[in-house]
């Protein structure tokens, strides 16, 4: 699977990578690659740099010095508008939503960037199916739990098509019935959509993963399949103390 | 429908039918006043339709699209400028009417192009807005001199200009239009304002915008510039508020450097947080309340009558937090609350009287 992985065209990349906060360098020079179709995830302890990282994906964050490229192209200097219109949804690790508004008025905001009127109608009554939120569409986001907040979000990262979806944290404070359902989901999409995910569940990466690359103070550690990560000395290191690697 | 159409919890919804049955039933009322009410009271309420165009500009910036522009002032007093040095030059007033959306919506786009685009936070936004409109004030109050004439028409500084003309009828400009036709084109105007805003939040525009309030950040990273739908709402609400400047001017008859000052900036704000923020028809309600009060304290011979209005303000922001409209918008809910509580009551007596056959239960369960 690996070796066919290989062969595919790079879709996203960086090279070095820098983003200097004052004198600390939150990312000191990342060298990243992903490949169409891929499922990555990404794992490293807290302030290791993940999310500086997505968030420097999705300009949200200015890097200091180093190139983003996304299919071939510079995007290291542009706007988080136009990052969707590239071809990038993110979920952030803050449920990033419209909690003053109804579940499908979230959708239908995010269904109609890509779509017109009648199109983002049907894309809205896709995505509630699919995430089978279609009873609490005419409720008020901001009263929902936590996991169905995260899921809507989802929801709307899917109904804006992307090619390439990066997810923070996707499972924080769901139930373990929610986090496998969600890691069906994300399976299920990653058939048309590249993904790549920030986790801190070992037990959800090992559902999910093919390659994982771990982050360690702004630096990519080391990148593998889950079994040889799990194997990695210096990343037993790095998560010595914490569980879960074990 | 109380609630839908006092708070608005869902903007994006097309209006229902009782929602025109609503506006009807306003404009009516408005339209009948002249044939009730006295001439001094007519008088006075129409310099209310100008406030309340302004207010719904903020209402509709603030409370839809989370910006507080504190000095919309700047394009309400630019509009009663712009209407009153173009009508004076020109002699046509219907045309110079247009002219001060205009003059109040390119103010505000340029003003706004330069805070929006270079992304200046919230905070900054309102105290540049404030401080805009007080150098317009200052600007305008230092214009006394022969040499400040547009045209042919002296600004006059500190006395403003008090020959404003009075709209005429557009396909006829010899004929002005009387104290009661002002009253109704006033009225009729202030309400095709508020419905025009209400559809707009229907339109995909209009639900970027409620977006935008909710989280900017989500908003463009779906895509959206958020930026060029804040500049259009930035300028759609200086035309709407130059809109209302011009009205104004005509109502008192006077364009006047007090129309860009703090003080009318801040009733502004006042106008918006009692009436009712996040909704349109709370800035309108909120006019008339607070402009009515303050003129009855005038005669009630209170003296200070800005420090009562403080503690009104106070008050509300303490109390009722939503604004006026608002609250009387959830006191159906409240009804409805007490209904089911008073069923739910009921219920649990019939239980309670219901002859419990177990032994050793039944006190406990008829004491229940």
């Amino acid at each position: 699977m690996s070796e066919t992985a290989a062969e595919r065209e790079v879709i996203l990349e960086t090279k070095a990578l820098e983003k200097r906060f004052g004198g600390v360098s939150a990312i000191a020079g990342v060298d990243f690659a992903l490949r169409r179709g891929e499922l990555r995830c990404l794992i490293g302890p807290n302030g290791a740099g993940k999310s500086t990282f997505f968030k420097m994906l999705t300009a949200q964050i200015r890097p200091s010095s180093g190139s983003i490229l996304f299919d071939g192209r510079d995007i290291s200097r542009a706007h988080p508008h136009e990052i969707s219109r590239l071809g990038i949804g993110i979920k952030n690790q803050v449920p990033d939503v419209y909690d003053g508004i109804t579940v499908d008025e979230n959708l239908w905001l995010a269904a109609r960037f890509r779509h017109g009127a009648r199109a983002a109608r049907a894309k809205v009554d896709e995505t509630l199916a699919r995430l089978e939120l279609g009873g609490i569409r005419g409720q008020v986001l901001g009263q929902l739990a936590h996991g169905q907040r995260q899921w809507v979000e989802f929801g709307m990262v899917m109904a804006l098509e992307p090619e390439v979806i990066l997810l923070d944290e996707p499972t924080a404070g769901m139930s373990i019935e929610e986090t496998n359902r969600t890691a069906a989901l994300i399976r299920e999409v990653n058939r048309t959509t590249t993904i790549v995910v920030v986790e801190h569940d070992m037990q959800f990466i090992r559902q999910i993963a093919d390659i994982v690359t771990v982050f360690h103070q702004g630096r990519i550690l080391a990148e593998d399949t889950m079994a040889r990560i799990q194997a990695n000395r210096d990343v037993r290191e790095v998560y010595l103390g914490t569980s879960g690697l074990a | 429908m109380v609630h839908g159409i006092l708070a608005m919890q869902h903007p994006s919804e097309r209006p229902k039918w009782w929602w025109w049955v609503f506006v009807a039933g306003l404009a009516a009322f408005f339209i009948t006043m002249p044939f009730h009410l006295e001439i001094f009271v007519i008088l006075e309420m129409s310099r209310f339709f100008g406030m309340a165009m302004l207010a719904l500009s903020m209402g509709f910036l603030w409370g839809f699209s989370g910006i507080l522009s504190f000095g919309q002032t700047a394009f309400f007093g630019l509009g009663g400028y712009g209407f009153t040095v173009l009508a004076l030059n020109t002699g046509e007033t219907t045309g110079s009417v247009f002219f001060a959306v205009a003059l109040g919506a390119a103010g505000a786009g340029i003003l706004g192009y330069f805070m929006i685009y270079g992304r200046i936070s919230e905070i900054y936004l309102s105290v540049i807005t404030l401080v805009f409109t007080l150098i317009l004030e200052k600007g305008i109050r230092a214009t006394s001199g022969d040499q400040y004439v547009i045209g042919k028409v002296r600004l006059n500084g500190q006395n403003g200009i008090p020959t404003v003309p009075q709209l005429d009828v557009p396909w006829n400009t010899s004929v002005q239009l009387d104290i009661n036709w002002f009253f109704w084109v006033g009225a009729v105007v202030m309400i095709l304002v508020y419905i025009g805003l209400r559809l707009l939040l229907t339109t995909p525009f209009g639900r970027v915008l409620v977006g935008i309030r909710e989280n900017e950040r989500r908003t463009e990273l779906l895509g959206y510039d958020t930026r060029r739908y804040k500049l259009g709402a930035f300028m759609l609400a200086g035309g709407v508020a130059g809109l209302g400047g011009a009205f104004y001017a005509i109502s008192i008859p006077l364009a006047h450097p007090e129309m860009f000052s703090l003080g009318r900036a801040a009733d502004v704000i006042m106008w918006v947080l009692v009436g009712g923020k996040g909704t349109l028809i709370g800035p309108i309600a909120g006019v008339f309340a607070i402009e009515h009060f303050k003129g009855w304290l005038g005669t009630q011979g209170v003296g200070q009558v800005t420090l009562v209005l403080g503690a009104v303000l106070i008050l509300f922001v303490l109390v009722f937090q939503r604004g006026l409209v608002p609250s009387i918008g959830s006191l159906p809910g409240l009804w409805q609350d007490r209904a089911a509580i008073g069923r739910r009551l009921g219920e649990a007596a019939a239980q309670a009287r219901r002859p419990v056959r177990r032994r050793g239960q039944a006190r406990r369960g008829s004491g229940a």
